[in-house]
């Protein structure tokens, strides 16, 4: 008996230890998300962390569960629940089943929101989305005309055809074209099915169909990366231009070898940042979650509330030269 | 033969010496459970609240109500490792029929025949075709939750009836909620249907010696057969009661939870080998479970390291009465 005593008094002890620094009269905010041991929501607490900083009042719980589960993360709320937690900023593992747990936090005067991976309207107060439709659509043709100052040919390659993500992004894309870019000529969309032999071949038909192609705009990070692959194993680095929403960590190289100038994908630790500043906005100045509200995020700007109450935090972050070794090693 | 391994050879004798009483496995599990509680009001200013003690009782009611069933299978030397499962085909059933348009009574009637009705496959299997139920239940976990996932795929079943939410969410009375009053009934039911009634002797014997219990003239298959009933009908239970409790369902509902509700039995000091165990031991296991995972996550304890202390806890609590008897044994000796 004594042996597990010991070890229990030990727990105790350094339970306590961890608990005594959290005492402080600071606004807790939890910031829940989808599964612990994941780069991407690392990154998203060290914007929490700094947005913390700046607040200075505001204590940030990082937590989440080992498994992706709903059930796991309903525990998660639970406990923090008990805690008498002032805000929870979560990101779901089932937008629905989250809903009577995350009630009953309202219930008990906890301010909710959703970022990420949102929740039903009836589980949250508002839902902070990484970018929206139309920003994404803007930014992956920019990406390709910041470095065609004379303009020319760009093709898509995309995932499938009836994948609902990217045909919205293209949509948006082709609808700003003409007013925005006019000298972007798009010649053609093709479809990679996010498999990167199919993206391979796709790519190296568009550099033979279109011999005078400036650029591919690949707003899916299976085709980007198949694309850029072929462009550098036909020595077309320097002629064409391979661009869209990669993840910094397996684009690093190409970036590195000229193949592409920039990609873009939603920055963690910016949406970490946001997510806790708009529960600070909620849960400490009382400013209203209703449709039609502005409501302050720091540095990144501003968010305006939709008629569900979800907002769009920024364009899509680029990355090139500058900054994608210090990015790659995050995500 | 004459001197089986298993801890206690007449785990349920009733005129047992106070001594025994004493250092029996339940005494141990009761200290363990005041430590752990001692523990976390001391460590967490947030656990002696009763809505927090409420709370954390959701954290394992539907888990523990599988574990009573599955503690009389194990008893008599079977296993049931498609428990989850069920519930995710139970609860997809329920999902199809709220789309049909069923109300509250045929939900939970649905849901419980469900497990019932996958239960009593399992028994089948095992005892008509003499599969080793391990075997059989490994097949049928895919094969339940394969079938919810076709259902499903990646959508979810929502809309269940604002009635329907009293089972997973409501209370009884003050901070006592339908989950933990339904898992208190069923508790004594199940106590007293293995400690007092002739069933339960007849489950320790087939656990203890399936070959004698059957020249004895005990209806062993018979016997198994209801107990696969049993678990699968409190399986169905269960996926009400998380139906409910999430308020939808998609096919990885209730992933992982066959591996707890056997470590609950387990840590209720039932022999994996069959033959021993008592209901006690299965509640105060169920709390001790609960107790840990609530209170290291009010501390916001990473999952992990709670895997890493549940596993701790199991292995500490089956060794030591183990250790205790060699070191007792060499003095003697």
């Amino acid at each position: 008996m004594s042996f597990l005593k010991k070890l229990l008094v030990t727990a105790a002890f350094s339970a306590a230890m961890f608990v005594n620094a959290a005492y402080a009269e600071n606004v807790k905010i939890a910031l829940v998300v989808k599964s612990l041991g994941n780069g991407f929501f690392d990154a998203a607490n060290k914007g929490a962390e700094e947005a913390a900083k700046e607040l200075g009042d505001v204590e940030v719980i990082y937590t989440g569960p080992t498994k992706a589960t709903a059930e796991a993360q309903i525990e998660v709320v639970n406990s923090l629940i008990a805690q008498k937690v002032n805000a929870i900023a979560i990101s779901a593992n089932d937008a629905d089943a989250l809903v009577p747990a995350l009630k009953k936090a309202m219930e008990r005067g906890i301010t909710v929101i959703s970022w990420d991976s949102g929740v039903a309207p009836e589980g949250r107060q508002l839902h902070l989305n990484p970018s929206d439709t139309g920003l994404i659509g803007e930014t992956i043709i920019k990406l390709a005309a910041d470095y065609l100052p004379e303009g020319g040919d760009v093709a898509i390659l995309s995932a499938s055809s009836t994948a609902t993500n990217q045909n919205a992004w293209i949509e948006a894309a082709k609808k700003i074209l003409p007013e925005k870019f006019p000298k972007i000529n798009l010649v053609a969309t093709v479809y990679g099915d996010d498999d990167s032999a199919k993206s391979t071949d796709e790519a190296k038909g568009l550099l033979k169909s279109y011999p005078n192609l400036k650029a591919i705009i690949a707003p899916t990070t299976v085709g980007v990366v198949a694309a850029a692959q072929v462009v550098t194993d036909e020595g077309l680095i320097g002629k064409v231009n391979v661009t869209g929403l990669a993840l910094p960590s397996e684009f690093k190289k190409f970036i590195d070898n000229g193949s592409s100038q920039a990609v873009a994908l939603w920055n963690p630790i910016d949406l970490g940042y946001s997510a806790i500043y708009l529960a600070h906005d909620l849960a400490v100045k009382k400013e209203e979650a209703k449709p039609g509200a502005t409501l302050s995020i720091g540095r990144v700007g501003k968010v305006t509330l939709d008629d569900t109450n979800s907002a769009a935090m920024a364009p899509p972050f680029q990355f090139d030269k500058t900054n994608i070794e210090k990015f790659s090693k995050i995500y | 033969m004459t001197d089986p391994p298993a801890p206690r050879h007449i785990p349920d004798r009733l005129d047992k010496p106070l001594s025994s009483a004493i250092f029996s496995w339940e005494a141990l599990l009761v200290v363990v459970a005041v430590a752990i509680f001692v523990v976390n009001s001391f460590a967490s200013p947030y656990f002696l609240d009763p809505w927090s003690l409420s709370d954390l009782t959701f954290n394992f009611t539907e888990k523990a109500l599988i574990a009573l069933a599955m503690a009389l299978l194990i008893i008599s030397g079977e296993i049931d490792l498609s428990v989850a499962a069920i519930i995710a085909l139970a609860s997809t059933m329920m999902g199809m029929a709220v789309q049909a348009g069923a109300g509250t009574p045929a939900l939970v009637l649905i849901g419980i025949a469900v497990g019932l009705g996958c239960g009593a496959f399992n028994g089948l299997l095992v005892t008509r075709l003499g599969l080793p139920s391990i075997v059989v239940t490994i097949g049928t976990m895919s094969l339940f939750r394969g079938v919810a996932f076709i259902v499903l795929g990646d959508q979810a079943y929502k809309g269940y009836p604002a009635s329907f939410a009293f089972f997973g969410q409501g209370y009884v009375w003050w901070v006592v909620s339908f989950e933990l009053a339904l898992f208190l009934i069923a508790a004594v039911i199940y106590w007293f249907v293995l400690h007092r009634t002739s069933f339960g002797r007849r489950v320790f014997a087939i656990g203890n010696n399936p070959v004698a219990a059957q020249f004895s003239g005990v209806r062993v298959d018979r016997i198994k057969f209801i107990l696969f009933c049993l678990t699968g009908l409190m399986s169905g239970i269960a996926a009400v009661l998380i139906t409910s409790r999430l308020g939808s369902t998609r096919p990885s509902i209730a992933q992982g939870y066959e591996l707890e509700a056997i470590t609950m039995v387990v840590l209720g000091g039932v022999s994996i080998l069959g033959g021993a165990g008592s209901i006690l031991g299965v509640v105060l296991a169920a709390f001790i479970m609960g107790l840990v995972t609530f209170g290291l996550g009010l501390l916001n304890v990473p999952g992990i390291v709670m895997s890493i202390f549940i596993g701790l806890l199991l292995i500490i609590v089956i060794a030591l009465p183990i250790v205790w008897r060699r070191l007792r044994g060499g003095r003697f000796a």
